[in-house]
């Protein structure tokens, strides 16, 4: 059986959250003694090197992001650590913060350090306020023991607006304006909060930063998928025996996680469904349960990694119930500046009711394949782009569930 | 320059530019909704998405930038698709009443629903139920019909800096309103209209006047008298399908005539009158250490905006009132007794380029004739429909002319309709009374032009003059904050509160573009250039005004009628 690989999670009951010594203790704030000696240029190429690849779900080349930011030139540059983590299902930046908050913040020092940034922001999650005093406390540890030197850091903390963890509303949200996308280009890196390069990467991976310095960018590049190195930490959630945390390399399949890691099914029924990377992640069938949990191996096969919350769904589970809940969660959540998700979430949960109700026929479910397309490449962000896939990806895989509640 | 490929097309475009600007260049429309050329981009309709080589996702034309080698399908079966669904999810939920909307014809959606051959929309038609808001004079609000593409709230907040539109809630219940969610009357606004040039449909529009002026008509003991404003001619063309300023003064009148009205006279007239009464009153204030500066007070969004933003700066405004409101007070005392005829039956209508005339005309101080001095003000797009209605057709129309004692005026009255008019025909007054002598050049060029806020230093033999000039209500209130702070270097300052002046106001023909603004503005100073009398002091009908009836400037008949006061509706308001 694959074994978990803590990388991000290493120091993970091994540290005292409010006592910065025992981080120190684990060899904590070398990483960032390290950086600070290296030249930037070579430390950026480091961490590009490593492949590290955003953990948000976005999948974008961390060390690449970074050197955007510090190619442009500004008076100001700021980090921002998303940790608005509104998946539902998804507390792997939690048990981060609650647990080593420090390792957040040496990563976001580091990159503070690489960018030329002096400001930096946790945009914390509205509905996680124990953990304000955790990292305030944490925050003005690092800053009595000297090692964040001028890089100052603050928490913010967000209102409740899923929409908020994309990074451009989360921006918007800090600047005290309503939780909105931007358009993109221009990205953050070159144009992000109040105008300046904005560096927004999520908890976990700023987490993988101390470990990759430390031990290496080809160490860290030759651990699981290639294309998608490193670990991920993965939520179980649903109808599995260990509805826990496993954080595993990337190479191991969505079966190994749900049937070895996770225990299988409770009761012993059989497997349904599982949904990966949140509310909008994509529903996988029992056909595609080899597929290694990997960014780029997930997309090939039509599913998403997203943030790896897994929700596992038994056989007696009803999917088209399950998505007509998750519609009306986006339709409640789109922020509604854009025109295909504001009416296209509303119509889809709308049409979904009225399926789950009794009601449908394959027109609807027509109309709602048409619709879901359409909004996955039309919507202008994320929210919008991701929200149609349960739908899609049920329609596609489970279409007998569908035809089972027409009329 | 950056070479891309669009449509299989190949151009070569200044770095920069969007995809939308790319395409246009070669000759390829990508429709817009929530796109406005004179404004911030949006992106938020998504109606202009294409397809770009090695992208999963389309992009918004109007916000992507282009880059060397891209290549760009406008047209592609997944393109249609993707903007057909959103026509129809925009549709599926907007009120099917295109007969009887107000922008029936004119609107950018109906545009698309046929463009995009709408025929049957899959999704459930659903309207939203809101009331309709007719709270003030000038102005009404459909919100049902808003397809939030935000226009509206960047002109009223960036353009004018009123702010009485913004967001309330979020996704399929996000709807603008009035700040705070009151009505527009317990809003901040100032009724200027420039909303509704902002609008893409029906969700914003003038409170329409055309029924009660056909009963007027239609009733044989009244007299429909009617005022045109200097901005109107300029713009009415563009209503008619005929290019702007191209029709004739003339024609203009004769069609007026046509639709009903028994006497057409000019509110240039009263602008003529209000260079004498406001010159006259910038110099007494000069000479007698009256507050300075002196703000003009013809437009009546300009009004509102200060006596809700800055009702500590209202004895700056002159006490003359606007052209409109001269001409009402006027009509039914002056004009009625050259005519002989009876006030009571005088049904006083002005044509204006303006919604907040609808207000100004509305206020109870405004019966100085004994009577409300102004009965009914229609907007050029009303006098558009008219003409419309009576099927007239300019090219055969034979001119006529204006009727007498209120219909002579000045190619300086005719500048009034452009940002740095009044300024311009107060100057040509101002200096010839002050020096004494001839002035040559009667075009002072620094008045002229659309930037937002213009300066000058007038020499007047030794008494030095500094004026500014502004048009839009941001610009306003940049130079009303250097007021308030004491540090304005300004004796007069003239604002109109719309974009290019009133030839720009929120009852002109539906503009989006600032260059169309330009355009009225250089009719109108061709039409002043062309006149043969261009200093408002040589009108012969004012001077016969003042001989036979009002005496002097600033006389005692002038404070009765000519003359105003202001209110402080700040705590209104908040």
């Amino acid at each position: 059986m694959a074994e978990e690989m803590r990388i991000v999670l290493r120091n993970y009951g091994k540290v005292d959250p409010l006592n910065i010594d025992t981080y120190v203790a684990q060899g904590g704030y070398q990483s960032l003694d390290k950086a600070r000696s290296m030249d930037k240029a070579a430390l950026m190429a480091e961490v590009k090197k490593s492949n590290l690849r955003g953990r948000g779900g976005a999948g974008f080349n961390c060390g690449m992001k970074w050197t955007f930011a510090a190619g442009a030139q500004a008076d100001q540059k700021y980090v921002i650590a998303n940790a608005d983590e509104g998946e539902p299902g998804t507390y792997k930046d939690r048990l981060i913060m609650e647990n080593d908050p420090q390792s957040l913040i040496e990563g976001m020092a580091v990159c503070a350090y690489a960018i030329g940034a002096t400001k930096g922001f946790i945009y914390l999650r509205g509905e996680y306020p124990e953990l304000v005093s955790t990292l305030n406390a944490a925050i003005a540890q690092a800053k009595d023991k000297g090692f964040l030197k001028d890089f100052d850091l603050e928490v913010r903390r967000g209102a409740g607006a899923y929409v908020c963890g994309e990074e451009t509303a989360l921006i918007e949200s800090i600047e005290g304006k309503r939780g909105e996308p931007r358009f993109k280009p221009p990205f953050p890196p070159v144009i992000g909060l109040w105008g300046k390069p904005t560096i927004v990467n999520n908890i976990e991976t700023y987490a993988n930063i101390p470990a990759i310095l430390e031990k290496g960018a080809d160490w860290y590049a030759g651990i699981g998928n290639a294309a998608y190195p490193g670990t991920k930490v993965f939520t179980l959630t649903g109808d599995v025996v260990n509805k826990t945390f496993f954080e595993v390399p990337t190479n191991i399949t969505v079966r190994q996680l749900i049937f070895d890691f996770g225990g299988g099914i409770v009761g012993g029924k059989k497997f349904k469904a599982a949904q990966i990377g949140g509310t909008s992640g994509c529903f996988i069938p029992e056909s595609l349960l080899d597929t290694e949990v990997a960014f780029d191996t997930m997309g090939a096969a039509g599913l998403s990694l997203g943030t790896g919350a897994t929700f596992v769904m038994d056989e007696t589970r009803d999917i088209v119930d399950i998505v007509t809940r998750i519609a009306g969660f986006f339709e409640h959540e789109s922020c509604g500046k854009c025109a295909p998700c504001r009416e296209g979430t509303m119509r889809t949960a709308e049409i979904m009711e009225k399926i789950n109700e009794g009601k449908g026929s394959v027109k609807d479910t027509a109309l709602l394949d048409k619709l879901g397309t359409v909004m996955s490449y039309s919507c202008l962000c994320g929210l919008g782009q991701a929200a149609p896939s349960p739908v899609l990806t049920t329609i596609k895989h489970f279409a007998a569930d569908y035809e089972a509640k027409f009329k | 320059m950056i070479n891309v490929t669009i449509d299989g097309i190949k151009a070569s475009v200044p770095e920069g530019s969007t995809i939308l600007q790319a395409a246009s260049e070669v000759g390829v429309r990508i429709p817009t909704l929530c796109y406005h050329p004179d404004q911030s981009i949006k992106a938020n309709c998504r109606v202009c998405v294409c397809e770009v080589e090695g992208n999963r996702l389309l992009v918004a034309a109007c916000a992507m930038p282009v880059f060397e080698g891209m290549v760009v399908k406008t047209r592609t079966p997944k393109v249609i698709e993707a903007r057909k669904t959103i026509i129809e999810l925009i549709l599926a939920n907007h009120p099917q009443d295109c007969l009887n909307c107000i922008r029936n014809g004119n609107c950018e959606l109906q545009e698309l629903a046929e463009e995009y051959c709408v025929r049957e929309n899959p999704f459930e038609y659903k309207v939203r139920g809101f009331e309709k808001d007719f709270s003030t004079p000038s102005l009404f609000r459909d919100q049902d019909k808003c397809i939030l593409c935000r226009r509206c709230i960047e002109a009223c907040s960036v353009i004018q800096s009123v702010n009485a539109l913004g967001l309330q809630e979020r996704g399929y219940h996000s709807m603008v309103v009035p700040t705070m969610g009151k009505t527009l009357a317990e809003s901040p606004c100032v009724m200027c209209g420039q909303c509704i040039h902002a609008c893409p449909v029906g969700a914003i529009g003038e409170v329409e006047g055309i029924n009660d002026f056909l009963a007027a008509v239609a009733d044989p003991e009244m007299i429909v008298v009617t005022q045109i404003a200097p901005a109107v001619r300029v713009a009415i063309a563009e209503e008619i399908g005929m290019t702007t300023g191209s029709m004739g003064m003339d024609t203009f009148v004769t069609g007026l005539r046509q639709v009903g009205f028994d006497y057409v006279l000019h509110t240039n007239f009263t602008a003529d009158l209000t260079i004498l009464e406001e010159g006259n009153e910038l110099l007494k204030r000069v000479k007698e250490g009256g507050t300075l500066p002196m703000f003009t007070s013809c437009s009546p969004g300009w009004i509102n905006f200060c006596e809700t933003f800055y009702p500590d700066l209202l004895d700056n405004l002159s006490t003359c009132k606007s052209p409109q409101q001269m001409f009402g007070s006027l009509v039914k005392t002056y004009w009625a007794e050259k005519m002989g005829v009876d006030p009571s039956k005088i049904y006083s209508v002005s044509i204006m380029p303006c919604v907040a005339k609808k207000f100004e005309a509305a206020r109870p101080e405004m019966n100085a004739s004994g009577y409300q001095d102004v009965d009914l003000v229609l907007t050029t797009r009303e006098i558009g429909r008219l003409f419309r209605m009576s099927g007239l057709d300019f090219s055969k129309l034979p001119g006529s002319n204006f009727d007498s004692w209120m219909g002579a005026y000045t190619g300086a009255a005719v500048i009034f309709g452009a940002t740095g008019g009044v300024m311009e025909a107060a100057l040509r007054t101002v200096y010839e009374v002050v020096t004494g002598n001839v002035l040559e050049d009667v075009n002072f060029n620094v008045a002229r032009g659309f930037e937002g806020i213009k300066e000058a230093e007038v020499d007047l033999n030794g008494l030095v003059v500094k004026v500014a000039i502004a048009h839009s209500l941001s610009n306003a209130r940049k130079l009303m904050d250097q007021v308030r702070a004491g540090t304005s270097p300004y004796h007069f300052i003239e604002v109109m509160a719309c974009p290019g002046g009133c030839i720009g106001g929120g009852g002109q023909p539906i503009t989006k573009r600032n260059a169309k603004r330009i355009e009225r503005i250089d009719a109108l100073y061709a039409e002043d250039a062309g006149l043969p009398v261009r200093k408002s002091h040589e009108n012969k009908e004012v001077a016969k005004l003042y001989e036979d009836f009002l005496h002097e400037p600033l006389g005692h008949k002038s404070h009765e009628l000519l003359h105003t006061h202001y209110h402080d509706k700040h705590k209104t308001v908040l």
